[in-house]
């Protein structure tokens, strides 16, 4: 890979425009044929899957032998046909992807490929491909929704449609992880459902939604899973997965958890600490549900606020005659955030289980995060495009229907410096990923609550300017650079969801959502162009830097040049294994280190003051313990209220101590357990 | 203020009029020290300086230039606390007697009410014990052990008319005094509006009894199981907690027994965002660490349990005499509470039977000399704050307790920086048969200890008056808590946006299921035209096919809603 650097670096001090990987130089391109590559292509240009795959050292077999082996025994129609039917079957182990690497690496292909395959591939070329870990030029083969190579100077085989990128960035498709098409409200639903939204999500550069399924809290969480998956199915453009929300903590539950984990392919869910009597939880039940998941190997999304707070402040703010989309902020102060965020984390250590922070909307939130991090707690913060791009100081607007528009839980913090230090954050590492809790009402709906901002819908837009006001706020800053820009909408969601590498990484054998980012592509948000469907637009007027140029969903050219070319219904459900890595591989070690023991005593046989049976004492925990020893009671009161006169001057004064007070020999004999001293 | 004080102590029955002069000490308060003279009569300083003119026949003890301190304030301890049936060993006789051999003149004891009986009659209980036993004089701070309307007439009347201005809650103790989040709310409301001070014991109590029912199913017993169950978080988690809610409701919080590092710096933490928080470190705290609990010897182990529990970190003490130095934290107790071996023994099976608590008051002094003003972290103003001028601040009792100046009481000690003793329970006041500092060495002690004017420690012998202590009435409204807290009440006045009616469409709704709980008896009696003609423009309900929908389906925006357009919902 040494030399392959030295190309990069040598490529990067040229000026954009010639730094492409088209050059007159030694690597003259000679074709022969279909896929024929040129000198030195497999060098070790691409990416080695195999290195990523976790888990899967050792198991690299060398490039050239098994080439070799796999040409001289096989027919490449005949593979490709095995490949095919490979690819199709829902089981997508390592060891195809492995296979698919192999094939593609054959420079020898049959003349003509039938026709048939060619609407699915495609090759970019001269872009340069940029992962969470680093960016290096090359061109990416794509067939059948899946990347195939990797790797300089790929020649097109004819029929293939290719796609010059012009030394542009291409960085994986992005990954947002929270949003709520379907989130019920009283009656209603979000305007933008799993179509609209996942058209806003294409538009905006981003190749997968992770929504969250919604149950009543009395309904069932299975059926609400398949409801949600059924409306996916049938409308969602691009690939979904789907978090699951707890709403009520019982024993029903938890089979319909360990269900869904094992047979469904959901591996996160949702926990509130706020919406008092509705979803919010006691400790007592956080715990019991932190606990168990963890055992299931979830990620525990948390909605941190405290509900009890909040519901306080609502009726006090409400009882001082405010009630417009104001009292929602004065209702919900971003103390109540850190607070809960503080007190999740502190489950979240006790149980020894991951916690994920959905929403970080405040500075102070995120500041215990970053803290909590120093401290070595295993916890992830997500803030949205809305706390990222926005402030809360529209709450305060004289137009009621666009102060509405911005009402969501956690509200965006009025205080405008929020989202230069999220982006600090966002930037070091201390915050992890990027959602956009998209969940877009229209205004007669934000009008439920026109009398009352606790009726008020939750819920604000986002998932169209995430990535662009990323780029915007951090990238075009200098605070972050293209790499971490791609690990924080992408990368981190896929890996803490265990979705790597199969989304997340331009690399061979993963998934063709691609995108071509634009960096100096300047527009102008507004209502009027945006994909979702609400009438108000909370970046409205704002201008951002970089968008996507193009975007591959599932290797289909989805949007090219500002126009969205969508198919409803293509987007398949992203099953999710338990255990990602990212987030358990420290839990399992400390599962380990972290045994408690007693101390291994002997009996202590001392004295024991005998208790009278009191009806109500403390602790609930199994008491029925309490030693019944059959002592003569208490020989050490008589003895001390005998000769302690407690009223007026004391006769012993000068005496400096007392010793009878003390038990010097315990009645009983002294043992070695209780002596003192 | 002063005045009105002195002129308040020139009534005191002349059975305290002993008359004494202090001759070359050099006076220390928390803001200077200074040579001078002391002249105390009935009870009272009545002149401070050099080359006083004095009555005849004055008793004259010569300090030879030893610091003369104001007596120190034990703002924390529970002295004959009951337990079932049984009641802590050191009574307000003994734990007083204790108190003034370790230089403390005043304590603040807690009155513990059992959950669900009366304020008061505790309260009288309570009084009634100390004002038979106690040595030196005393205050009194009431456990708020139970919420609702009657407790919340019993305070008013305690603030109002008996003398109490600092009631503790519990955010620990599941089942039994442990207050929910709303009730924490409702209780600081209220204190802050009657101008009390918020006195918390943060733990988190839910997790708590999670994790015993934990230790003792995997067979953990001792006394181990006990700071096991209660780790150093959950306790830093419920002062993050408090400290939210308090500056929600604008109320002055007191964090009672600081143990950990982790509590201590969200206590530092909220001070420097201004939240007005006092944290309280114990002598136990300050003076050993939990790696006791750890004990072969259950007994011993057992004598080291109490809540929140002390940490197996051994850097604690030392990092929580850092904090006390720079100020962060403010106050220092004991929250003595003795039990003999048999008592704790009670949980000789089970560690959360063990009776809680640890001695203290004898030593906190000279601990908070030895560990912070001879290592150098503390000079000798602070030390004089910590242990006592705070303390008197903070109930309200400043300048008439806590600091050495004319018109105030004359508790005061003469202290010896170059004392040195050896902590053992041989020795030591307290009636407990183990002393958790037992074999450390301290150096500074008190040489002489007035008490009331009179004279209770001197050569070390000990010359005590169970009864002579007084009730100190605290005032609400302390203005080292309160007066920050009144500029912000005037400030945080929240306004609404004045805004016209919204008169836009509304979506249809029904609140049968799912709504939100609160106040939704308001919701909206709109009136059915404005919905109707929503409903005829508008459509909402149905998703679009989406075969017609172009990229942007324009037609679902209100370009000009129903009704003509309203400029206060028109987006633009």
């Amino acid at each position: 890979m040494s030399d392959c650097r030295r190309q990069w670096n040598r490529e990067d001090e040229l000026p954009v425009y010639l730094a492409g990987p088209i050059s007159s130089g030694p690597n003259q391109r000679k074709s022969y044929g279909m896929f024929s590559s040129v000198e030195g292509a497999f060098d070790s240009k691409t990416i080695d899957f195999d290195s990523y795959a976790v888990g899967r050292k050792g198991s690299r077999t060398p490039r050239s032998r098994s080439r070799e082996r796999i040409l001289d025994s096989a027919d490449g129609a005949c593979l490709e046909s095995v490949i095919r039917g490979m690819t199709a079957s829902p089981i997508r182990g390592l060891w195809i992807a492995k296979q698919i690497m192999q094939y593609a690496k054959m420079s020898v292909l049959p003349p003509c490929a039938p026709p048939l395959l060619q609407d699915g591939r495609l090759l970019i070329k001269g872009g340069r491909v940029v992962n969470d870990d680093q960016s290096f030029y090359a061109d990416v083969f794509i067939e059948d929704g899946l990347i195939m190579q990797v790797g300089e100077n790929l020649v097109a085989p004819a029929g293939v449609k290719v796609i010059e990128a012009n030394g542009r960035m291409i960085i994986p498709g992005g990954i947002d992880v929270n949003t709520c098409l379907m989130k019920p409200y009283l009656d209603t639903q979000p305007v933008d459902d799993f179509l609209q939204g996942t058209k806003a999500a294409l538009a905006g550069g981003t190749t997968m939604i992770i929504d969250h399924v919604t149950p009543q809290p009395e309904g069932s969480l299975l059926e609400a899973f398949e409801r949600w998956q059924e409306a996916a199915d049938k409308k969602a453009c691009c690939d979904y997965s789907l978090h699951v929300d707890i709403p009520k903590w019982n024993e029903t539950v938890k089979d319909e958890l360990e269900m869904l984990v094992q047979d469904k392919g959901v591996n996160s869910f949702q926990v509130f600490m706020a919406y008092n009597d509705l979803y919010q939880m006691t400790d007592s039940e956080l715990y019991a549900a932190l606990s168990f998941l963890k055992e299931l190997g979830a990620v525990v999304l948390v909605h941190a606020e405290n509900g009890d707070l909040v519901a306080k402040e609502q009726r006090k703010i409400l009882g001082m005659g405010i009630t417009g989309p104001e009292g929602h902020p004065l209702s919900h102060p971003e103390e109540l955030e850190a607070e809960a965020v503080f007190r999740a984390i502190t489950l979240g250590n006790r149980v020894n289980c991951p916690v994920y922070i959905t929403k970080v909307m405040s500075k102070s939130a995120a500041d215990t995060i970053a803290q909590a991090r120093r401290k070595g707690s295993v916890v992830f913060g997500e803030p949205i495009t809305a706390s990222l791009a926005t402030d809360g100081s529209h709450y305060w607007s004289k137009n009621w229907a666009k102060a509405a528009a911005y009402v969501t839980s956690p509200p965006l913090s009025p205080d405008p410096t929020t989202l230069d230090h999220l982006h600090t954050l966002l930037a070091c590492g201390d915050l992890q990923v990027v959602g956009s809790s998209h969940c877009a009402y229209s205004t007669s709906q934000k009008a439920i609550g026109r009398d009352d901002f606790t009726l008020i819908p939750e819920g604000v837009n986002g998932v169209e300017e995430r990535m662009g006001f990323v780029w915007d706020k951090a990238v075009a800053m200098g605070k972050m650079d293209e790499n971490q820009f791609v690990a924080v909408t992408s990368t981190n969601a896929a890996k803490i969801f265990n979705l790597y590498p199969r989304k997340g990484r331009i690399a061979a054998g993963s998934d063709a959502d691609i995108v071509i980012w634009d960096p100096d592509s300047v527009k102008t948000i507004t209502a009027k162009l945006q994909q979702s469907a609400a009438e108000y637009n909370i970046f409205e007027g704002l201008e951002c830097r970089g968008g996507p140029a193009l975007v591959l969903s599932q290797g289909q050219i989805v949007y090219e040049g500002g126009k969205l070319q969508v198919q409803q219904g293509t987007g398949r459900f992203i099953p999710r294994k338990p255990f990602p890595d990212f987030a358990y591989q420290r839990v399992k070690f400390r599962n380990q280190v972290k045994n408690s023991q007693g101390v291994t005593r002997g009996m202590y046989d001392g004295p024991v003051y005998e208790v009278p049976s009191m009806p109500k004492y403390i602790t609930p925990s199994p008491s029925a313990k309490t030693s019944p020893t059959s002592h003569q009671p208490p020989p050490i009161r008589n003895l001390h209220q005998s000769n302690f006169s407690l009223s007026g001057a004391q006769i012993d004064d000068n005496v400096p101590r007392r010793s009878g007070h003390r038990i010097v020999a315990p009645p009983g004999g002294r043992s070695n357990i209780t002596s003192l001293g | 203020s002063l005045l009105h004080s002195v002129q308040l102590h020139l009534t005191i029955p002349l059975e305290f009029s002993d008359r004494l002069l202090i001759k070359g000490g050099r006076i220390v308060n928390d803001d200077q020290s200074f040579n001078a003279d002391i002249y105390m009569e009935d009870g009272l300083i009545k002149q401070i300086g050099d080359n006083l003119i004095v009555p005849g026949g004055v008793k004259t003890i010569e300090a030879n230039g030893k610091m003369v301190i104001p007596g120190g304030i034990d703002i924390h301890t529970r002295f004959q606390k009951p337990y079932r049936g049984t009641t802590s060993l050191d009574d307000f006789a003994q734990g007083t007697k204790s108190a003034l051999a370790g230089g403390t003149t005043m304590i603040v004891d807690h009155v513990f009410p059992v959950p669900g009986s009366s304020l008061m009659e505790a309260y009288d209980q309570w009084k009634q014990w100390a004002d038979e036993k106690a040595c030196c004089d005393y205050s009194l701070h009431v456990d708020i052990t139970h919420w609702d309307d009657t407790v919340k007439q019993e305070v008013d009347h305690l603030v109002k008319e008996k003398g109490v201005n600092s009631f503790q809650v519990y955010m620990a103790y599941e089942d039994y005094c442990q207050m929910t989040n709303s009730e924490l709310y409702e209780i600081f409301t209220f204190l802050a509006e009657r101008g009390g001070i918020a006195q918390i014991h943060a733990e988190n109590g839910e997790i708590i009894s999670k994790e015993q029912s934990r230790m003792l199913q995997i067979g953990i017993t001792g006394p181990e199981g006990h700071v096991l169950s209660r780790p150093e978080e959950l306790e830093a988690e419920a002062v993050f907690r408090a400290v939210t809610i308090a500056s929600q409701t604008n109320c002055p919080l007191y964090v009672t027994r600081v143990m950990s590092k982790s509590a201590a710096d969200i206590i530092s933490q909220a001070r420097k965002k201004g939240n007005v928080v006092f944290g309280e470190p114990i002598a136990a705290s300050l003076g050993t660490d939990g790696t006791h609990y750890w004990s072969k010897n259950w007994a011993k182990a057992a004598y080291f349990v109490t809540s929140p529990p002390l940490s197996p970190d051994p850097t604690t003490p030392d990092y929580l005499n850092t904090l006390l130095a720079s100020g962060d934290l403010s106050v220092t107790g004991s929250a003595h509470c003795t039990f003999s071996v048999a008592q704790k023994a009670i949980g000789k099976d089970d560690f959360t039977q063990i009776p809680e608590g640890v001695n203290g008051v004898e030593e906190r002094m000279s601990l908070i000399w030895d560990k912070a003003v001879t290592t150098g972290k503390m000079d000798e103003n602070m030390f004089v704050a910590v242990t006592s001028t705070n303390a008197a601040k903070i109930l309200n009792l400043y300048p008439r307790k806590g600091r050495i100046a004319v018109g105030s009481d004359a508790d005061l000690v003469i202290w010896d920086t170059d004392a040195v003793r050896t902590i053992t329970a041989k020795t030591h006041q307290s009636a407990a048969e183990y002393n958790i500092f037992e074999g450390m060495e301290l150096r500074g002690a008190p040489q002489v200890v007035i008490c009331q004017g009179k004279i209770v420690l001197e050569d070390g012998n000990l010359h005590v008056t169970s009864g002579v202590g007084r009730f100190i009435p605290c005032s609400p409204y302390p203005d080292f808590a309160y007066k920050r807290i009144k500029a912000r009440k005037q400030l945080a006045v929240l306004r609404a946006v004045p805004r016209g009616m919204y008169d836009g469409p509304v979506s249809e709704f029904s609140l049968s299921r799912g709504g939100t709980p609160s106040a939704s008896a308001r919701t909206s009696p709109t009136k059915q035209p404005v919905r109707n003609l929503h409903q005829s423009g508008f459509s909402l309900a149905g998703p679009p096919t989406p075969e017609d929908l172009p990229i942007r389906p324009a037609g679902r925006r209100i370009v000009v809603p129903p009704g003509g357009r309203s400029n206060i919902t028109s987006l633009s």
